[in-house]
């Protein structure tokens, strides 16, 4: 079983593992991205639908048992870790899950676009943050240099194998980042054939799909608008 | 009431017309509570249905509404007001008639809640719509009566339980509401009787006369069938020779990908540009009404159509239907053909056109039972839960209930009468609070229990959410399809995994022509159109019905009888040869064919069992064979076999399909397949758990949205016991997994199975091949192959 997929990034070794979180061994440095801890609830709380209040819990678990696996000295969660500010008023059960998860290592929550500003938990709290050669940030920076380590996007792959179409959360690395699947389980994804990664990532940049296993493959895009064939310009208007 | 108002039967006189006995009866009896009439097409039913409406209003006018009329299709509610528009006025009868549907203006909306006409024609949907007003009692105060079109259709869906739970609302806000069901023939008006009843009342059943037995027949080909797929290609020039000899004519397919495959080799042979459309449900709606205009306009010679034309518009000139590919159920292929010569006592002309030499056997089943008069039909499940669910969340936003009234009205309706009160009040705590084990909804509550006792929304403004999602129709995921450029012309739909299985330069059929993929945009799959090109075929989810029982004992006894001489040469001979091959499938034993083919190892079931249940199967066989390292891929289900292939060969199939182990294996698999994700989501959408439509919804940049999958998977982690896998589960047994048949098909073979291995595709399995609607076997097979398809990928690219 292929738990992960190596790859080096500004000379960090890292590996993008199959459970969608990102290991860096050399520090100890265990990273995630786009926890949406409290969804369900937000979405209760604005009178929309009321959806299985479980996936905080059920985010927790799998963290719980990364961590487990590999007890890491720091864990890095890269933004969004929260549906919203409210949210971080986790019910008791999962606030103490969580503190029994941060107790004993470095916590660092980066801000995100829907948990901006200071949450009521323990750990550092950074807009962004260096580690060695790596920088790690919620929205990736176009231009950035090289060893930006992101998340915000769910990149999500969609590829057809023997006849059928897959979908799975996934990596996105090239040679100056990496740009993580989202981790929480009420998550949707975008394709990775949308403009917006098109534009973010290298020619070079591969997907690690998560699942069962990690698999490598190269990004799939959207056809390029240069190689389309123009007929009838101007019709656009 | 036995006699007309002068103004109606001085109409009548005038034109030299008489009433039909089933019309005069209606009018007797229309005092009843509830009538349900069934009539062949053509059998004046409509007017019977609306005479006593006139007759009241001619002796009696007044302001207000006083009949309600419900069709299953928006177009047919907007015929029937034409058709009733003109003999009013010539009568000279103080009625206004309007139609209320998905395309009534805003303003016309509101005008129509304000001051209703006399006589609203409208559909399930905007009936339960109307119904969630606050306005809703004003509107209905003073209704007489209820008319409810094509009620054997409706019954047929969860249209119908959502109708029938709108009917007891509507008896609740007009007491002394009247009813009356019109229905084409179906196989046992009784219980269509009890499903429209509200109850203690009584529903009686008035029969027309039937009229004489259609004139159906096997369509003499000069080319014989092809030995496998589908679509009729072969028989073209036979059937347009029948087009040429006749006024107009329906060429009915079972799908829509063989209809656009049929209208596009039809339109290759047409020499003499006979004048021929197309119509199927995936057709932009734009299209279909172009071609449902020409048609009324009579200017068309031939429609190539699928189920989208079962019901609607009476056609008076259609004076031959097509029936090509195996008719599956023989009260539908009776329905079908009632669609050709819709004058009453003269004979409807139909011929069955088989798509290959299997059909042929199915096509003489299916003429025999006709013959017969054996109509088939499965019997109708009690009321779905999510329906209910639904029915209590816009009943709240209609305004605050009482929870024990609210359970004896739902109980007064056909489907729901043995409704047990648990199941209600768990429906209503899945309203209220989510129902979850974990009582975490409690502060967030959608209902709330007021003071008084009765229930309310706790949040006014979530009615507008609720509103938006009414309605039991859940369509699978679908991309509108539209030519290139700025206001490109709308062709229609496909599905949304057909979508993403297309890359830039592929080519498929719409709407009869040939069209390339430039590129998907927002959510509309965009395209140029490229005649000339071999089109790849598009997977349009065309409308599968599973055999009947009673088709499927016939096809079985045909098989076995020894004397196929009644059978064509082509057919004879597949089949002789299938018996020389291997052997033929008996009603008595199951046949296992296990042989290779390009590779992969297959298995082909032949348990006769019905597409859904031979479904079922291919799930639970596959689940065995994963366990047993056997390596699975995936299966195909059609109504008579399943077709499993995978990396090892299967050399004795007995231990994968024991009774024991089948129904072990339904236990643990209903938990987590694909069909039950499949009714999951459609349970989950009806029962709004989940919102199909938000205001203002702009899915862009990051999605907000995540698969129902996740949503499912969660539930069985966290909360197996919950509402809606209850629901799911039932839902599937019923319908999706049809196990009913299967252990059917276990009693019948009694233990004997034979495993024949053989060292090439058997004849009777080739057509197997060419099925769509196949199903992946998630397990390490594939796990496999994505890992080597990966490998191949990164070396292509130079990346490894």
């Amino acid at each position: 079983m292929k738990t992960g997929f190596e790859f080096g990034l500004a000379g960090a070794r890292l590996m993008a593992r199959a459970a969608g979180t990102l290991w860096w061994a050399e520090p100890g440095l265990l990273c995630v991205s786009d926890l949406h801890l409290g969804k369900s609830e937000r979405i209760a709380r604005r009178g929309g639908t009321l959806l299985p209040p479980y996936e905080t819990v059920d985010t927790l678990a799998r963290l719980d048992a990364e961590i487990a696996a590999l007890d890491p000295a720091v864990v890095i969660c890269l933004g969004d870790s929260f549906d919203d500010l409210l949210s971080t008023e986790l019910p008791e059960a999962e606030a103490l899950w969580l503190a029994r998860l941060m107790a004993g290592r470095r916590w660092i929550w980066i801000a995100g676009n829907h948990d901006p500003g200071p949450v009521g938990l323990g750990g550092a709290h950074l807009a962004e943050c260096h580690e060695g050669p790596l920088t790690f940030r919620h929205i990736a920076v176009p231009g950035a240099g090289a060893g930006e380590v992101s998340g915000h996007y769910h990149p999500k792959a969609r590829i057809t194998a023997q006849g059928q179409l897959l979908s799975r959360p996934c990596f996105l690395i090239d040679r100056a980042r990496a740009i993580l699947p989202a981790f929480g389980t009420y998550t949707g994804g975008l394709a990775t054939t949308d403009p917006a990664l098109g534009a973010l990532m290298g020619p070079e940049a591969v997907a690690v799909l998560t699942g069962r296993r990690a698999i490598c493959l190269p990004m799939p895009r959207a056809a390029s608008p240069a190689s389309a064939p123009r007929r009838r310009p101007g019709s656009r208007g | 009431m036995n006699s007309l108002p002068p103004p109606i039967t001085d109409w009548f006189n005038a034109r030299g017309w008489s009433l039909h006995p089933h019309q005069t009866e209606m009018l007797a009896r229309a005092g009843e509570p509830a009538l349900l009439l069934v009539a062949p097409t053509g059998g004046g039913k409509t007017l019977a249905g609306f005479l006593p409406t006139l007759a009241e209003l001619a002796d009696a006018p007044r302001p207000g509404l006083h009949t309600l009329y419900i069709s299953p299709l928006k177009a047919l509610a907007a015929d029937i007001r034409r058709n009733l528009t003109a003999p009013i006025a010539e009568m000279g009868l103080p009625i206004r008639v309007e139609d209320r549907t998905g395309d009534t203006t805003a303003t016309q909306r509101k005008r129509q809640r304000a001051d209703p006409p006399q006589i609203l024609l409208t559909t399930p949907e905007s009936l339960a719509l109307l119904l969630s007003y606050e306005d809703a009692p004003r509107i209905f105060d003073g209704l007489q009566r209820v008319i409810v079109d094509e009620i054997h259709a409706l019954a047929e869906s969860k249209r119908g339980d959502q109708l029938m739970l709108g009917l007891g609302r509507l008896a609740t806000l007009a007491p002394g509401l009247r009813r009356v069901g019109l229905s084409a023939t179906v196989e046992d008006p009784p219980a269509l009787a009890r499903f429209m009843a509200h109850a203690p009342q009584p529903c009686a059943v008035l029969h027309a006369d039937p009229g004489p037995d259609p004139d159906i027949t096997m369509m003499q080909t000069t080319a014989p069938p092809p030995w496998s797929g589908g679509g009729g290609r072969y028989a073209i020039p036979d059937i347009l020779d029948r087009v040429r000899a006749h006024q107009t004519t329906l060429i009915f397919h079972n799908t829509r990908a063989q209809a656009e495959i049929f209208f596009h080799d039809l339109w290759v042979q047409n020499t003499d540009d006979l004048p021929i459309g197309i119509h199927h449900g995936s057709l932009a709606r734009e299209q279909r009404e172009r071609v449902e205009a020409a048609m009324v306009a009579g200017q068309l010679r031939a429609i190539v159509c699928t189920g989208s034309l079962d019901l609607g518009i009476d056609w008076g000139n259609v004076d031959l239907v097509i029936q090509v590919g195996a008719p599956k159920n023989v009260k539908r292929l009776v329905q079908r053909i009632g669609r050709a010569n819709h004058r009453y006592n003269a004979p409807s002309k139909a011929m069955l056109v088989p798509a290959n030499r299997f059909e042929v056997v199915e096509c003489i089943a299916a003429l025999q039972a006709v013959q017969a008069h054996d109509l088939d039909g499965d019997p109708r499940g009690p009321g779905p839960l999510d329906v209910l669910c639904q029915h209590i969340l816009a009943t709240a936003c209609a305004g605050p209930f009482d929870a024990g009234a609210f359970y004896a009205e739902i109980t007064a309706a056909g489907p729901y009468a043995a409704l047990p009160r648990a199941d209600f009040d768990a429906c209503l705590e899945f309203c209220a609070t989510g129902g979850y084990a974990l009582r975490a909804y409690d502060r967030w509550r959608r209902l709330m229990q007021r003071g008084d006792g009765l229930w309310q929304l706790r949040d006014p403004r979530t009615a507008r959410m609720i509103r938006m999602n009414l309605g039991t129709i859940v369509d699978t995921e679908k991309l509108k399809v539209r030519m290139k450029g700025r206001g490109g012309t709308p062709l229609g739909e496909v599905e949304e995994s057909f979508a993403a299985s297309l890359s830039q330069g592929d080519t498929f059929l719409m709407g009869g022509q040939v069209v390339r993929f430039d590129g998907l945009r927002e959510l509309t799959v965009e395209v140029t159109r490229d005649p000339g090109r071999e089109p790849k075929l598009a997977v349009f989810d065309g409308t599968k019905f599973a055999t009947s029982t009673q088709l499927s004992d016939r096809i079985l006894a045909i098989l076995n009888s020894g004397d196929w001489s009644a059978l064509p040469p082509a057919t004879q001979g597949w089949l002789a040869l299938q018996a020389e091959v291997s052997v033929m499938p008996q009603r008595n034993r199951l046949l296992v064919e296990s042989f290779p083919y390009e590779g992969r190892e297959h298995l082909c079931i032949w348990g006769f069992a019905g597409r859904n249940a031979q479904q079922t199967l291919g799930l639970l066989a596959t689940k065995r064979m994963e366990e047993q390292g056997l390596h699975p891929l995936g299966f195909v289900a059609t109504d008579y076999a399943t077709l499993i292939w995978g990396l090892d060969a299967v050399l004795d199939a007995a231990p994968l399909l024991d009774a024991a182990g089948l129904r072990e294996g339904l236990e643990g698999w209903l938990a987590g397949n694909a069909v039950m994700k499949r009714s999951f989501r459609t349970t989950a959408q009806i029962a709004g758990l989940i919102e199909r439509n938000l205001p203002g919804q702009r899915k862009s940049g990051r999605q907000a949205t995540f698969s129902t999958d996740i949503l499912y998977d969660t539930l069985r982690r966290h909360d197996p016991g919950h509402l809606m896998l209850r629901i799911t589960a039932e839902e599937a047994m019923r319908g999706l997994v049809d196990f009913g048949r299967i252990e059917e098909m276990l009693a019948r073979i009694g233990g004997r199975i034979d495993t024949r291995r053989l060292e090439r595709i058997p004849p009777l399995a080739a057509p197997l091949f060419l099925e769509m609607g196949r199903v992946p076997v998630q397990g390490a097979g594939r796990e496999r192959l994505l890992a080597e398809a990966a490998e191949r990928l990164m070396a292509a690219a130079g990346l490894v």
